[in-house]
């Protein structure tokens, strides 16, 4: 009846991971008792969970990737913390805990963590850019969303329900085969994977639409921000790399659950097949998320320069030879597993290659400031943080590219002090950058500039201490993943390490310090005009947060920079445009379709972990079912009549008007 | 500035373009492309059995009718022209078929020396050298080679 499941799946006997999931589960019941006790529960259903809205979902993906990355953070410091521990001891984690531990830690950082972070990014903001009302397929997008929700949920019960994969966060055979790894660990790897994986590949095909087919009239190509730039190369990544990560995951599915042997290395199998297909999409991953980091520092960079991007076309250029060049990079994540001299070789000279489109871009990033006023707000702060840390992780990375030197620094702490900083530098600092820029566009208000200072200063000095000493013992020649190590020259670098962990923790405080305090003086920090950083792309032509049909009226574009023009002609004149003619507006209704769609795929997921058949079965009807539900709704759309229209737009265009004539009188004075 | 006008009207942004292709078109061009298929098809299973053609020719015409039905459907069914609308397409195709290309060849090529490096010989067979004119050498020495072929002095 329940498969494998019994009650020994659940870990009585390791208190950390009980303790840990009781008490988030006792948050999560009180914030769910106190929404329902204030009566919020309609107005999250309505206006939330079954939104269509890109604004919307975007925002989730948002807050889901900021749970996780604090979930995944929490696995760095246990991991950090017991090697501190564990120098001629055993410290304070077992071993198959402690493997679980870091294999969670790169599959949350990665896949709910980072993706939905940058995905949510591109869905708020994109749009938006492109002066459009939301993305091609908006009911997809909010499948797309909850399905990536599923995922984290899947690995997150792991974490009480059984175990997570010990295999690292690359489940590579024949370790996580059913010989070596017979529990359901690689199994909700597996599961959690490609559910969050189809969700993944299905936002990618509505992004790339969205801005090949609905950008504003006159939007062409080269007049497009460079955000929107870097989001179709990444989106033209996810549907070219994510499939081959679901046939392989798919594969290994195959061989842990009906005895096939893709990856066994008996009965014609091969396991180093494996190694090659996970990196063939492993490799352009990294720019999936890489290049919509660039793409926020180019408009954050821009904006508090008061320039346009130095060089436009040469970034485009550059974003463009990023995209094609990603794919031909992936055996150097194993030069050390035998392909020789020759494939070696060349594959080691497209590494650097790649390292040069990437340069141009930082050179494009300094002469974009170089002559500016630049104000140093925190998403500058960001951005400047990330030019000078970036540099040091790509000279690493060049380094790595060196197939004799990857040989000595295979798989040691130097590697994985290499791709944090390329990683945290890109990723992460963007994240946190774009974050702070667009916030007061998605709600109303800004951030609170002092604490996001703080959080700035706290996780950069705490992320330079913790990963140079991972450099140096690297090179020393300490190889990851050590569950505990005796030798008496890596011990201090370890506590050092450790002892940054502790500055990062009063970042990652200071952070959610900031959105409460911004919260509580939200009136203080209104953004009334919709404009709070004299901003150069659409959308700061809209208001705070735009209504939910995005503008008014199609705006019409003429140049690069289509809102500063816009804005520049107005300051010279002295009034706004002309008021448009207002007409009503069609926009989709929304639609439970995403969340019942993932609450199906969760039950898919869970019972094919525990091989409860006839839940599966159970779930891939319920998905089906939901999906005919929708294909055969009657209705598709409401309309927003044209004086409802107008009397949003008045409201912003009265406030911008305020704020022109206010800068007029200022100047005057 | 005409540059930059001349850039602009090439990628012809949305709201600029035509509706085309009426009714009675659109059909006939399904037609005939369900005609050439059909034709392609048969062609296939008659060339795989006829005893006129000459015997090693018969892979290489099959290659031939494929790639051809390939074509077939892409202009016929999936409506990809060269008309200025359709750049996305192209675009969009050619983008596809280099990522198979690049994944495809590379792998066939990674796992080719990887196999021939790493995998354990066959049983009483002789493990030939990679390329031609390469003189063949005993194994260990080989892995050794490899190893330190470019590590320079440490």
């Amino acid at each position: 009846m329940l498969g494998k499941l019994t009650w020994s799946a659940i870990p009585f006997d390791q208190p950390i991971p009980l303790v840990a999931a009781a008490l988030v589960g006792l948050v999560l019941l009180g914030v769910i008792a106190w929404v329902a006790i204030a009566g919020w529960l309609p107005y999250l259903w309505r206006e939330w969970i079954t939104s269509v809205d890109h604004k919307r979902i975007g925002v989730m993906y948002v807050l889901l990737g900021l749970v996780m990355l604090i979930r995944g953070f929490s696995d760095a410091i246990l991991m950090r913390s017991h090697q501190a521990l564990a120098y001629n001891a055993p410290g304070y984690l077992p071993p198959e805990h402690y493997d679980q531990i870091f294999s969670a830690h790169g599959t949350i950082m990665i896949f709910f963590g980072a993706m939905p972070f940058m995905i949510g990014l591109m869905n708020f903001v994109v749009p938006l850019q492109l002066g459009v009302r939301d993305v091609a397929f908006p009911t997809l997008n909010s499948v797309s969303f909850w399905l990536t929700a599923t995922g984290a949920l899947l690995v997150n019960v792991s974490l009480v329900v059984g175990e997570f994969a010990r295999t690292g966060w690359w489940p590579s055979p024949p370790l996580s085969e059913t010989t070596y790894s017979p529990g359901v660990g690689v199994d909700y790897y597996l599961w959690a994977i490609q559910i969050s994986g189809i969700g993944t590949l299905m936002s990618g095909v509505n992004l790339v639409t969205t801005i090949l087919k609905m950008r504003a009239p006159g939007m062409s190509y080269l007049r497009m921000p460079m955000f929107c730039w870097t989001a179709l190369a990444s989106n033209l990544l996810i549907i070219a790399a994510f499939p081959i990560l679901t046939a392989t995951l798919a594969m290994l599915t195959l061989d842990r659950y009906l005895g096939f042997h893709f990856f066994t290395d008996e009965a014609g199998g091969n396991s180093m097949l494996f190694m090659n297909l996970f990196w063939a999409w492993g490799h352009p991953e990294v720019y999936i998320l890489a290049l919509p980091a660039y793409g926020i520092f180019s408009e954050v960079i821009s904006t508090f320069s008061g320039k346009p991007l130095f060089a436009y076309r040469s970034m485009v250029w550059a974003t463009l030879a990023i995209c094609l060049l990603s794919f031909t990079v992936w055996l150097h994540h194993f030069f050390t597993m035998g392909p020789g001299g020759d494939v070696n070789g060349v594959f080691g000279i497209t590494s650097m290659i790649i390292a040069v489109p990437t340069g141009v871009k930082i050179f494009d990033w300094m002469f974009t400031m170089y002559g500016g006023r630049v104000r140093f707000t925190t998403p500058m702060l960001w951005s400047v943080a990330f030019l000078v840390t970036f540099v040091v992780g790509g000279a690493t990375g060049v380094l790595l590219a060196i197939p004799p030197a990857d040989f000595v620094l295979h798989n040691s702490l130097f590697l994985v002090a290499h791709f944090h900083n390329v990683i945290v530098s890109a990723v992460v600092f963007a994240a946190f950058a774009g974050y702070t820029y667009w916030f007061p566009k998605a709600f109303g208000f800004t951030l609170d500039e002092w604490w996001g200072k703080a959080a700035f200063w706290f996780s950069l000095i705490g992320y330079v201490w913790v990963f140079t000493p991972l450099y140096v013992v690297g090179l020393m020649g300490m190889t990851r993943r050590l569950q505990h190590f005796s030798v008496a020259e890596w011990y201090p670098w370890i506590v050092a390490a450790s002892l940054g962990v502790i500055v990062m923790v009063v970042g990652v405080v200071c952070q959610v310090v900031q959105l409460v305090v911004s919260i509580r003086r939200r009136e203080q920090l209104r953004d009334v005009t919709g404009d709070p950083w004299d901003g150069r792309s659409l959308e700061w032509a809209t208001a705070s947060p735009p209504p939910s049909f995005n503008f008014a009226v199609m705006p019409h574009v003429e140049g690069e920079e289509a809102y500063w023009a816009i804005k520049q002609r107005a300051r010279e004149q002295a009034r706004l445009r002309e008021e448009p003619d207002y007409e009503p507006v069609e926009m989709p209704l929304n639609s439970p379709t995403g969340v019942v769609c993932a609450f199906f795929a969760t039950l898919v997921g869970f019972a094919m972990i525990w091989y409860i058949w006839w839940l599966a079965a159970l779930g891939l009807a319920g998905a089906f079912a939901t999906f005919v539900v929708f294909a055969w709704r009657d209705r598709v759309e409401y309309e927003i009549p044209a004086d409802a229209v107008a009397r949003i737009n008045r409201l912003n265009r009265a406030s911008r008007l305020e704020a022109l004539q206010q800068a007029r009188r200022k100047e005057a004075a | 500035m005409s540059y930059t006008e001349d850039r602009a009207h090439a990628d012809v942004a949305p709201g600029d373009e035509y509706a085309h292709e009426e009714f009675g078109t659109g059909l006939r061009s399904y037609l005939i492309g369900l005609g050439l298929a059909l034709l392609l098809t048969a062609a296939s299973f008659w060339v795989a059995q006829t005893k006129i053609m000459w015997a090693p020719a018969i892979p290489v015409a099959l290659l031939t009718f494929a790639i051809a039905q390939m074509g077939v459907h892409l202009v016929f069914f999936l409506h990809l022209t060269s008309g200025p609308d359709n750049t996305n397409n192209i675009m969009a195709l050619a983008f596809g078929v280099l990522i198979v290309f690049l994944l495809f060849g590379g792998t066939v090529w990674i796992m080719h020396h990887m196999n021939y490096n790493m995998m354990a010989p066959v049983e009483g067979g002789v493990k030939m050298p990679l390329q031609k004119g390469v003189p063949l050498q005993p194994e260990p020495q080989r892995g050794g080679s490899m190893q330190h072929g470019g590590g320079g002095h440490h």
